[in-house]
C-alpha cells in the first residue's frame, strides 16, 4: 500500500475536476440532495444540502444549528463552577475533557494551582475520555460504511470505560467533577487495578479493530484516497486532532503546550500520517487509542500521594483578566477564551469547539466528490453536533 | 501542600529584588509581530508565561491579519467578539416586583485597552508551537462593519457568520454572510448584552424567593 504522494494528490484533484468540467459540458441536469437533519451519518442533527450533477456533488454546504443551546450566552449568568455543568455537555461523549481546559483558565486566572495527585488524575480521566469518545468513533465508521460488527465490539468495550468514569465520578456521561483547585473526590478503591484490566481489554480491542476494519480491503478502498487534505488548508480552516495529525502535521497540544497536567511526566508518541486522506483520519484516531492506554497504564503507575484539592475560598470570586487555555481533546483543540470582571461568574466566555472547525471545511472538501463518499468523509472527519452548535 | 503555589505576597521595600517573571520566547515573538504590524498596532501586552495580546487598529484588521500570517501564525484558531457593556440586566436574577437596581453602565475593556463598546478578538497560532497571539481590534461604533479575513484565513469564514450573527458585526468583503444557527428571519443579536436571556425573563429567578432551609441544616452550605 503506498502513500499517497503529493503528485498522486494532485492527479486525484485534477481529475476529479475534469469530471465535473465533462459533466458541465454535457449540460446534465443538477437536483439537490438534502441529507439530514434526522440522519444515521449524522450523529445528531446536522443538516448537509448538496446540489449534485449526476453523481458528484458541486457544492454542498453543511447547515448546523439545530442544536444550538447558547452556552455562551448562559454562562454569563452562571458562577465559575457551575459552567462545568454546561460545558460537559459540548462534546458528550468526552465530557470529563471539557470541563478541563475551562477549569485550568478558572486557576490561571485566580492563580491557583491543582496538587499533583489532581493533575494526576485529571489526566487519567481525560485520557479514559478520550478512549470513550474515539473507540465508540470506531465502531461507527464501520457501521456508516456499511460494516455492522465493529459497532457491537465498540459499545462493549466503551461500556468498560464508561463504568470506570462512573465509578471515578459518579456519571457515566457527566462527570461535573473537576473544580477549582483539583477534584471533587479522589479515586475510588479498586479502581486502579480495574483500570489496568480494562486498558488490557482496550488494547485488545484496538487489535481487533485493526485486523476486522482498517484490514478490510472494502474499507480501504472505501477510505484511501478519498477527502484528502493537504497541510497549508487544514491549517488555515484551523482544523485540529486527528484531523490535523493524518494531514502530517506532527503538533499536539498535550506535548508541546505545558499545562498543569501529567503528560509530560510519561512516555508517548504522537501519531501522524501523511496521506491526509480519510483512511489516514481514521487510522491516526486507532493509534491514538492505543497511546492513550499507554499513557493511562504509565499514569497509574506513578500517582503521588496527596490531597486532591487545594485550598480555595467557598463563594468562588475570580480576578479581573482575561485567559486562554485549550487542551487537546478527543475531537481536537477545544478551548475557552475566558474574559472575568472580578466576579462570581465569567463576563464573557468563548467556546473554541473542535468540531465548528473541523466541519467548516467541508464545503471545500465534498467539491467533486461522489455521493457514498460524502458519508465517508463526515464520518472521518468525525464530529459530536454539541461540539458544532454548543 | 494547602497553599497555592502562585499566589506570593511580596514585601514592598523589596521590590527591587522581586523582579517581574522574564519570558523570553514570547519577548521575541512580540518584539518580531510589533516590527512587522509598524503602525498597525494600538496597544499590545505580553503576560510572562501565559500568552500575548496585540490590538491592531480597525482599518488595518485584514492587513495586520495577513501580516500575522506571513510570520509563520498559519494556523486559525477563533474569532469572536466582546460586547464590553455590563448587562442591564445582571444575572437576571432581579426579583420583578421590585424597582431595578441600579447598576454600573461604564464600559471597561480588558487587555490593551480600547474605547469602543465591541471589540474582535481572534488568535492565531503558530503550528508545531503552542506559540499564538490573541489579536483584538476596536469596531467603529458608527458602522459596526470591519473588513472581514476569509481571503487570509478561509476557515474564519462560518467565525465571522457567527460573530456576524450573534453580536451584529459587518464584516466587509465575507463571501456568504447568512445566519449560521439561528433561523434566517430572526431579529436581534443573541451575544449582546442588551439581548435578554428570555429564560430568566419569563420566569423569575427562583433564588429570590426565600428558601425554607432543610431540617437539620442551619448554615448555608455552599455546595463547593
Amino acid at each position: 500500500m503506498s502513500l499517497l504522494g503529493d503528485r498522486q494528490q494532485l492527479s486525484y484533484i485534477a481529475a476529479q475536476a475534469a469530471d465535473a468540467r465533462v459533466n458541465v459540458e454535457l449540460e446534465t441536469e443538477g437536483m439537490t440532495l438534502n441529507i439530514g437533519p434526522q440522519h444515521p451519518a449524522t450523529h445528531g442533527t446536522l443538516r448537509i444540502i448538496a446540489r449534485l450533477d449526476g453523481e458528484q456533488v458541486v457544492w454542498a454546504e453543511p447547515s448546523a444549528g439545530y442544536m444550538h443551546r447558547g452556552y455562551e450566552k448562559l454562562t454569563e449568568v452562571r458562577t465559575f463552577p457551575q459552567v462545568t455543568a454546561l460545558v460537559n455537555r459540548i462534546d458528550w461523549l468526552g465530557s470529563f475533557a471539557n470541563e478541563v481546559p475551562f477549569i485550568l483558565a478558572a486557576e490561571k486566572l485566580m492563580g491557583v494551582e491543582a496538587t499533583p495527585r489532581a493533575q494526576h488524575i485529571r489526566t487519567i480521566l481525560f485520557e479514559l475520555s478520550r478512549i470513550a469518545n474515539v473507540s465508540l468513533f470506531l465502531g461507527d465508521l464501520g457501521v456508516q460504511l456499511g460494516a455492522v460488527t465493529p459497532v457491537f465490539f465498540a459499545f462493549r468495550d466503551r461500556e468498560y470505560v464508561l463504568n470506570l468514569i462512573e465509578a471515578a465520578t459518579g456519571g457515566r456521561f457527566h462527570p461535573n467533577f473537576d473544580r477549582i483547585g483539583g477534584l471533587k473526590d479522589d479515586l475510588p478503591a479498586g479502581f486502579i487495578d480495574e483500570t489496568r484490566n480494562v486498558m488490557k481489554k482496550l488494547r485488545g480491542f484496538c487489535d481487533e479493530m485493526e485486523d476486522l476494519l482498517f484490514g478490510n480491503e472494502i474499507f480501504q478502498s472505501r477510505t484511501r484516497g478519498i477527502g484528502v487534505i493537504p497541510k497549508d488548508v487544514a491549517l488555515q480552516y484551523g482544523l485540529s486532532g486527528a484531523n490535523l495529525r493524518a494531514s502530517g502535521v506532527d503538533w499536539d497540544l498535550r506535548r508541546d503546550q505545558s499545562l498543569p497536567m501529567a503528560w509530560d511526566k510519561v512516555d508517548w508518541k504522537v501519531i501522524t500520517h501523511p496521506d491526509g486522506d480519510s483512511f489516514a483520519r481514521c487510522w491516526v484516531r486507532l493509534q491514538e487509542v492505543r497511546e492513550s492506554t499507554r499513557i493511562v497504564d504509565q499514569l497509574l503507575d506513578t500517582i503521588p500521594s496527596g490531597p486532591v484539592m487545594v485550598k480555595v475560598p467557598k463563594i468562588i470570586k475570580v480576578p479581573e483578566g482575561e485567559a486562554w487555555v485549550s487542551t487537546e481533546n478527543p475531537l481536537g483543540e477545544m478551548g475557552y477564551y475566558v474574559v472575568s470582571q472580578n466576579d462570581q461568574g465569567p463576563f464573557r466566555v468563548k467556546i473554541r469547539s473542535a468540531s465548528f472547525n473541523n466541519i467548516s471545511i467541508v464545503p471545500w472538501l465534498l467539491k467533486g466528490v461522489y455521493v457514498p463518499d460524502i458519508i465517508t468523509i463526515l464520518a472521518s472527519l468525525y464530529f459530536i453536533l454539541g461540539d458544532i452548535d454548543r | 501542600m494547602a497553599s497555592p503555589p502562585n499566589v506570593g505576597v511580596f514585601p514592598l521595600s523589596h521590590t527591587d529584588t522581586t523582579e517581574a517573571p522574564r519570558d523570553e520566547r514570547r519577548e521575541g515573538e512580540l518584539a518580531a509581530l510589533l516590527a512587522a504590524l509598524g503602525g498597525n498596532v494600538a496597544d499590545s501586552l505580553l503576560k510572562p508565561n501565559d500568552d500575548i495580546w496585540v490590538r491592531v487598529t480597525a482599518d488595518t484588521w485584514r492587513a495586520s491579519a495577513e501580516t500575522i500570517k506571513s510570520l509563520g501564525y498559519t494556523y486559525f484558531c477563533f474569532l469572536s467578539a466582546i460586547d464590553w457593556m455590563p448587562s442591564p440586566f445582571g444575572k437576571g436574577e432581579d426579583d420583578p416586583t421590585q424597582p431595578a437596581p441600579e447598576r454600573n453602565t461604564t464600559i471597561t475593556q480588558g487587555y490593551t485597552g480600547g474605547a469602543t463598546r465591541f471589540q474582535l478578538l481572534a488568535r492565531f497560532v503558530k503550528p508545531y508551537s503552542s506559540s499564538g497571539v490573541n489579536v483584538k481590534c476596536d469596531v467603529p461604533e458608527d458602522s459596526l462593519t470591519v473588513e472581514s479575513i476569509v481571503s487570509v484565513f478561509a476557515g474564519a469564514n462560518w467565525h465571522e457568520r457567527e460573530t456576524w450573527e450573534m453580536f451584529g458585526i459587518n464584516f466587509a468583503g465575507h463571501p456568504d454572510l447568512r445566519h449560521m444557527y439561528l433561523p434566517q428571519d430572526f431579529e436581534g443579536h443573541p451575544l449582546r448584552k442588551d439581548f435578554p436571556l428570555l429564560a430568566r425573563i419569563v420566569k423569575p429567578w427562583p433564588g429570590i424567593v426565600d428558601v425554607e432551609p432543610l431540617p437539620g441544616d442551619d448554615s448555608e452550605e455552599d455546595g463547593e
